[in-house]
């Protein structure tokens, strides 16, 4: 494959306008003792239609999620995706564009992004919203820090009910900033609130709260709101996702200080875990703003008074305040950023709110008809949004893998991360009652066999 | 010709979706959710139909400017063609509509593709490990430097420096600051290089690494980059590499081979896939074999011909991204550079010096050339010239818009006053690079015969210059 247009006589003319004779010239620069002698070891060039083939056959070794019934959830969820989305994203215009540091081209990019900022805003009830972050985890890391700036505190409280990489990334970006975390244990398949009330003090400079939590429980946000509030200067952090925005009082509502969040369940397909989108949506606060990492774009106008849109508030930025930056974000997801948004769009003011309760119905639906089996705990009782835990007797491994030879993928197995046994299963609006009276049965053979 | 917001075209009880109808009993949430959870009102998103939102979203990428619309050429970004089979690589249903949650036995075509693309990054660099899990160049640089500071850690050793060029990208300091590190600006020499007694100074056994980029922003190769890392090695600090300049020296050299111990890539510059507008990248991070058990977890590795994510690294830096990377983002690269070979890959490099040098010499004319030594991929022009005019390299800038063409990197790398840095890629033709050319020279000449024009760019484009002090003074970021 070559996507170089130049001639080799076109070559020959470039190299007599520069003065030189062979495009080896060009690289004297670099000294012999490092210039490399031989060919790099990669497979030979191949056409494009010999590439089809190869990818072809390399994906044939995978299952995809068309040739197996999945309840994997836990982070990344396959919910329906209106086709106009990928045919709006794969305009060139779009894709091939870079951030748009020359707004008067780049239009298009920015309005979406408005567009995105004001309807992320809207869906978490908070004042202000960034053009997106790397992925919900590094969004969970980069609040983190910015908590600890914000309040020149290092206690952070993070209950195990958040999602064990979550954690695992917050514990990686706050350690060179001495971060002290207090993981506070479970009670149920919820965060144990009266450990959590003993633990938050003057010195906490954080309270994060996933929302629904990662075993699919709603938290007593109410309560919580009232703890935190009584400390003055503790940052309340939602880690929320935002399909279930659509059913859930948006955190906003309940003093949340910064709304982080795995922004994929909008519009962007599962992907083996990315690209993904992490959003951030904080208070409108001037101080915190100030603190925000990631791009913004806001509105103006032109020297005619027309309206228009710009990247702003950018000496918060790495390549303007640079190792004074509130982040060293740069790239962000810009694209899936965009895929949101027109899903959002496309799926407007109703559809989000039956996307949430359909995923919770059929949840629901599932969970009354698991409780029949005996043998099988449903952890969450009724206290659930999209996703169950599940305890069986057996080990669930062994009930993962009966299912899996009925090519149901029954759920995350939940011993890997190394807290708690069990499968969390993952239900959408994508599911039917026949796949889920076929899931009940599959798992009624697995548990009594 | 402003387009509406999206919510303007809202009507109450207009649709754009369709789900099948619920075919379970609906409950009310409010009976077992906590008190005050359950929303009382949808979240107020638009209410439009399917075609409202295909012509806006149309109309707002008919007021946008991609790589496939013209030259794009922003220095330090490598604006090059995106090969279309890319994007139907990454479309494969049997390779996209995967979970990540999957057992690994279900998708060993995926990994080993991620893994091939491990082993070609390594050999292309001259490392011996590569992660994949960075999201971006700068996620690359974060998990870079928690590498190196992982391995002071276990060597007992507090170090609390970074050492970086006032040529480097803003992401170099910023990152030392999140990585816990003082970021040290130490000055360039005349030739634009790194000044080795301004290093030699900054040196000591408190500096844990030294940041660089070779070549470097002015697209000058640092010849003395043996000794550099002989220097840094000596004060028992370790070398990393920026790769946001690879195009320069595919084939030609490698990083590794120049004795750096850390690297990152950025797959969506040197390796072709879309910047979408400001993302998605990717920024695998190579190292030598001794910070092998400090990078990421998991780890993509394998036994005989299985390949599996390794969790138990005890000495590994951490984690950050939630998964594995960019995944899609991988698929593309994976095609481009399977696609090219070595011979490929070398061919890009020289059509991308030879473009980058071929602009310099025509544009070094009209243009302030500041450092005259050799450069690969990318050049630094200054403004300066017309400047003293009265017109700043922004107008100029404003103005190519003027001629439907991109503009190059701005005031950047801030070591060079009204700085344009260009880069074409080596996917522009003899034809737009004379075009670019004359562009420049036309401007030249317009502001000589009349600068308030080029000042008042842009004329032509949907909107004209906007008042970016307006936007920082009173913040409007949401409807």
């Amino acid at each position: 494959m070559k996507y170089i247009s130049n001639t080799p006589e076109e070559q020959e003319k470039m190299l007599s306008d520069i003065g030189v004779e062979e495009i080896t010239d060009l690289f004297s620069a670099i000294p012999d003792n490092i210039k490399l002698d031989k060919p790099l070891e990669l497979p030979e060039p191949i056409s494009e239609l010999e590439m089809m083939n190869l990818v072809n056959e390399r994906a044939s070794r995978n299952t995809d999620l068309t040739e197996a019934d999945s309840y994997l959830g836990a982070g990344a969820y396959d919910h329906y995706i209106p086709s106009i989305i990928d045919h709006m994203v794969l305009r060139s215009e779009f894709y091939t564009a870079y951030t748009p540091y020359q707004a008067e081209l780049s239009q298009g990019t920015l309005q979406a992004i408005y567009e995105y900022q004001s309807m992320i805003a809207e869906l978490t009830g908070m004042g202000i919203a960034n053009a997106s972050l790397l992925d919900g985890g590094s969004a969970v890391g980069e609040a983190v820090i910015m908590a600890l700036r914000h309040t020149r505190l290092n206690k952070v409280i993070m209950p195990k009910s958040i999602h064990p990489s979550y954690r695992e990334i917050a514990r990686t970006y706050g350690g060179p900033h001495d971060a002290k975390f207090d993981e506070i244990e479970l009670s149920g398949s919820l965060t144990d609130l009266d450990q959590l009330e003993e633990s938050l003090d003057d010195q906490t400079a954080a309270v994060i709260i996933q929302y629904p939590n990662f075993y699919g429980s709603v938290e007593d946000m109410k309560k919580l709101s009232e703890m935190i509030e009584k400390q003055k200067k503790t940052l309340f952090i939602v880690v929320a996702n935002p399909i279930a925005l659509g059913m859930l009082t948006p955190p906003g509502e309940f003093g949340a200080d910064i709304v982080i969040g795995e922004g994929q369940p909008l519009g962007n397909g599962v992907n083996y875990g990315g690209p993904y989108l992490g959003y951030m949506a904080i208070k409108d606060d001037r101080r915190l703003l100030r603190q925000m990492p990631g791009r913004l774009v806001g509105k103006t106008e032109d020297v005619e008074g027309q309206e228009g849109f710009v990247m702003t508030m950018q000496t918060r930025e790495q390549h303007i305040r640079r190792e004074k930056a509130t982040s060293n974000i740069c790239t962000n997801e810009s694209l899936n950023a965009l895929m949101a948004t027109i899903y959002m769009a496309t799926m407007g003011k109703k559809g989000i709110e039956e996307v949430a309760y359909q995923s919770f119905n059929k949840t629901r639906y599932l969970k009354g008809r698991l409780e029949g089996i005996s043998g099988l705990e449903v952890v969450n009782g009724d206290n659930h949004f999209h996703e169950i835990w599940v305890k069986t007797e057996k080990p669930a491994a062994e009930v993962f893998s009966e299912l899996y030879d009925k090519c149901i993928l029954a759920g995350v197995d939940l011993s890997q991360f190394g807290e708690e046994e069990g499968l969390l299963i993952c239900v959408t609006e994508k599911k039917t009652r026949e796949d889920l009276d076929k899931f009940v049965t599959a798992m009624e053979v697995a548990i009594n066999e | 010709m402003n387009e509406p917001l999206i919510k303007d075209f809202s009507t109450p009880g207009r649709k754009g979706y369709s789900l099948p109808d619920l075919d379970v009993e609906s409950v009310d949430p409010k009976a077992s959710l906590p008190e005050g959870t359950v929303r009382d009102e949808a979240p107020d998103l638009p209410e439009v139909s399917e075609v409202d939102v295909v012509r806006h979203f149309t109309s707002l990428s008919e007021m946008n400017y991609g790589v496939d619309s013209g030259i794009y050429p922003l220095g330090s970004c490598t604006m090059k063609y995106n090969p279309k089979i890319n994007e139907d690589v990454a479309r494969i249903p049997g390779l996209a509509n995967i979970h990540p949650f999957q057992p690994v036995n279900e998708v060993q075509g995926s990994l080993s593709m991620l893994y091939d693309l491990k082993r070609y990054l390594a050999e292309i660099s001259g490392m011996d490990e590569v992660t994949i899990q960075p999201a971006s160049g700068a996620h690359g640089e974060y998990v870079g430097l928690m590498i190196i500071r992982k391995y002071f850690e276990t060597r007992g050793e507090k170090r609390h420096k970074v050492i970086v060029p006032d040529s480097a990208h803003g992401t170099n300091p910023a990152t030392a600051t999140m990585a816990g590190y003082e970021a040290v600006e130490i000055e360039s020499n005349e030739r634009g290089m790194v000044d080795l007694d301004s290093l030699r100074e900054a040196l000591d056994d408190d500096v844990a690494a030294l940041m660089l980029t070779n070549p470097n922003t002015l697209g000058i190769f640092e010849q003395d980059i043996c000794e550099i890392a002989d220097m840094v090695h000596d004060a028992g600090g370790l070398l990393y590499y920026d790769g946001a300049n690879m195009n320069a020296i595919l084939s030609y050299a490698r990083p590794g081979d120049m004795n750096f111990d850390v690297m990152h890539f950025n797959l969506h510059k040197t390796f072709s896939t879309p910047h979408g507008g400001g993302g998605p990248g990717s920024g695998p991070v190579g190292v030598k074999r001794f910070l092998t058990p400090h990078l990421p977890k998991p780890f993509l590795t394998k036994k005989d011909d299985d390949y599996f994510w390794d969790y138990d690294r005890p000495d590994s830096m951490g984690r950050v991204h939630a998964f594995y990377g960019n995944y899609g983002v991988m698929l593309r690269a994976f095609t481009y550079i399977r696609g090219h070979g070595s011979s490929g890959l070398k061919e890009i490099t020289e059509n991308a010096v030879l473009n980058a040098n071929y602009l310099k010499a025509k544009l070094k004319n009209d243009y302030e050339l500041p450092f005259s030594a050799d450069s690969l991929h990318e050049f630094v022009l200054s403004g300066s010239k017309q400047k003293a005019k009265g017109v700043t390299t922004l107008n100029i800038a404003k103005r190519l818009l003027d001629y439907d063409q991109y503009a190059p990197t701005i005031y950047f790398p801030l070591i060079v006053k009204e700085s344009m840095m260009i880069e074409p890629t080596e996917t522009e033709n003899l034809r737009s690079l004379d075009r670019f050319i004359e562009t420049l020279e036309t401007i030249s000449r317009e502001i000589d015969e009349d600068p308030e024009m080029v000042k008042n760019a842009p004329h032509t484009t949907v909107v004209r210059k906007l008042d970016e002090a307006k936007a920082a003074r009173n913040p409007d970021l949401r409807w």
